[in-house]
């Protein structure tokens, strides 16, 4: 079975961000860029499907600008076969329902049974895509699955997706979209062999008009970033123990009113 | 109607909205007096009560377009999607937000590429501009805001609980039912089973208005049963960082951070918790912020409006004290 995962080259959580001068995106210039951490679940999912049917293969997808290629050699060092770097100016004001469109025309070309996404990047947290490539596929999908088993004839997936109060656990027939939370899986180190396999191994450049996609204009755009509006200082109460539970709980009640 | 700002219902499974949707109509409510146009829920279900609608008109939904059925449970997004983009189709709705809960979450992104609309996903601020909507979305681990703002109508957006002001429910005022017939489509995906996390008796971590959170701090699973006794006398949701989940103290569900859940109740108590950039990017948006840590250097105090540097198994029984002294007065 053909397994592709869709991953997202993102600044490392730790990693300061500024505001570029153009007042909507960030300053690139030093940043450190890592794979999505839900993404690697989702990685590390699809490596131990092909392990456990000993078959398969597994293709990396990502789009975005010439840095991606790192995130792409990242997912091959893991064990990926090869990957596919989706690379044109036309998509640099893609947003989220312009990214889902060029990530389903390559998962149509590309026509595996399974495509895995992270339930969300964590650098703009918006979550949307996996489920908008299913809606453009006519596919059906489990966001945030915490359980997976594809069946033996490779003709199903059995996932437990994660809802308030409990687990709903899904058959759906594939091929299907579904996207990793965290407690999936431990995603795995790359080895050495690994990072130097992963150079051998082929990463394609596609361009939109390879997917007969003309971009349209973003449905949603941002007019600016803004730094957090800075919080009133805090106050540390001082004391014995129990002399400070007894002023906090009064300053919560009092001066906060928050209980 | 054309202009209506729809709220999608996200219900407790027994027919009753659940109450994040005061926090939903009301926002629609208040940008509706601006815009012009009418509140109206959407709700799909295979269950809703007399009260349940009834409460709907209460706090503010001037229509409710009601699928009710078994086919509606539980969420599908592949029978979902199609049925309200088709009511969409006919009555052109100016918005459509839903409260951010797992199934809104995909749901609303279904939709988004279904009308080929914007989505604005965890949305902590809404505002007219010109008769324009502006969300505002933390990004970046909550280091940066976001203000965006759509091409066209509709205008999607999921909204995250507790920050947005709740609707004043109003006695006797109702909303006008509509059960339009709708043919849903065949389902793929089946239910095969549903598990039930164990009640713990407390609030859900998304929903609650104060949440009491363990971190490394605690030493060992055993010993959040000191938080868990606070968290009764105050009613508040039991959370955790992910240094005690991930040493597999707390299920992930627990989890309050980048990797975890996103709150913002209006108080959230640390104890023990340094407060890692990845443990704020899923807090900072909490209204008043207390943190009891032993270490005076502990960056959770630079956002902490109220600290205390001391022993967390001291403070927290005494705290517990003090809450149930006040509380019983």
């Amino acid at each position: 079975m053909k397994i592709l995962v869709m991953i997202k080259q993102v600044p490392d959580t730790a990693t300061q961000v500024k505001i570029a001068a153009d007042g909507r995106s960030i300053d690139t210039a030093g940043i450190t860029w890592i794979v999505s951490p839900y993404d690697e679940f989702a990685v590390e999912e699809a490596l131990r499907i092909k392990e456990k049917r000993g078959q398969g293969e597994v293709v990396a997808v990502s789009l975005g600008p010439d840095r991606v290629k790192e995130a792409l050699r990242s997912c091959l060092a893991m064990g990926a076969d090869r990957a596919i770097h989706l690379l044109d100016p036309a998509w640099e004001a893609a947003d989220t329902l312009a990214t889902a469109r060029a990530l389903a025309g390559v998962i149509k070309q590309e026509a595996p049974g399974l495509a895995l996404f992270g339930r969300q990047a964590i650098d703009d947290d918006m979550g949307a895509v996996a489920a908008q490539v299913a809606e453009l596929l006519g596919w059906p999908c489990a966001s945030w699955i915490m359980e997976e088993a594809v069946d033996d004839g490779g003709k199903a997936v059995r996932v437990g997706r994660q809802v308030e109060g409990g687990l709903e656990v899904f058959e759906l027939p594939l091929p299907a979209v579904v996207s990793a939370q965290k407690g999936l899986n431990e995603p795995r180190y790359p080895t050495l062999k690994g990072i130097m396999g992963a150079k051998k191994k082929e990463i394609k450049d596609v361009k939109a008009a390879d997917l007969g996609i003309s971009p349209e204009a973003p449905a949603l755009s941002v007019v600016k970033l803004e730094t957090l509006p800075p919080r009133p200082p805090g106050r540390i109460i001082p004391g014995e123990a129990a002399a400070a539970a007894k002023e906090l709980v009064r300053s919560l009640r009092e001066d906060a009113k928050a209980i | 109607m054309a202009g209506a700002f729809w709220c999608m219902v996200e219900d407790d499974r027994q027919g009753n909205p659940k109450k994040v949707m005061a926090e939903v109509l009301g926002e629609a409510t208040r940008l509706v007096g601006q815009q012009g146009g009418q509140v109206e829920a959407v709700w799909l279900t295979d269950k809703a009560t007399p009260d349940g609608l009834k409460a709907l008109g209460e706090l503010g939904a001037k229509r409710i377009w009601l699928f009710e059925g078994p086919v509606y449970a539980p969420y599908r997004g592949e029978v979902w999607t199609p049925v309200i983009a088709e009511l969409a189709a006919k009555e052109s709705p100016q918005a459509i937000f839903a409260p951010v809960t797992t199934r809104q979450r995909e749901l609303m992104a279904r939709l988004a590429a279904r009308l080929g609309a914007g989505l604005s996903a965890d949305s902590t601020g809404l505002a007219l501009e010109d008769g324009k909507l502006v969300a505002t979305r933390p990004v970046y681990a909550g280091k940066l805001l976001s203000k965006m703002t759509w091409a066209g109508a509709p205008w999607l957006a999921t909204l995250r609980p507790n920050v947005f002001r709740p609707a004043e429910p109003q006695a006797g005022a109702t909303a006008q039912v509509e059960r339009p017939a709708a043919t849903a489509p065949a389902e793929s995906m089946k239910l095969i089973e549903r598990r039930e996390e164990s009640a713990t008796g407390l609030p859900e971590l998304a929903e609650a208005e104060i949440v009491v959170s363990g971190g490394r701090g605690l030493k060992g699973p055993e010993n959040f049963v000191i938080l868990e006794d606070l968290a009764k006398v105050v009613g508040a949701a039991v959370g955790a960082s992910r240094a005690a989940v991930d040493a597999g103290w707390r299920p992930h569900r627990f989890q309050i951070g980048q990797t975890g859940r996103t709150i913002s109740p209006k108080l959230y108590m640390g104890f023990g918790i340094s407060g890692a950039i990845q443990h704020l990017a899923g807090m900072r948006t909490s209204k008043v912020i207390c943190a009891v840590n032993k270490d005076p250097e502990a960056p959770i105090f630079k956002i902490a409006d109220y600290g205390i540097v001391g022993d967390l198994f001291e403070v927290a029984p005494l705290l517990a004290a003090e809450f149930k002294k006040l509380l019983e007065k």
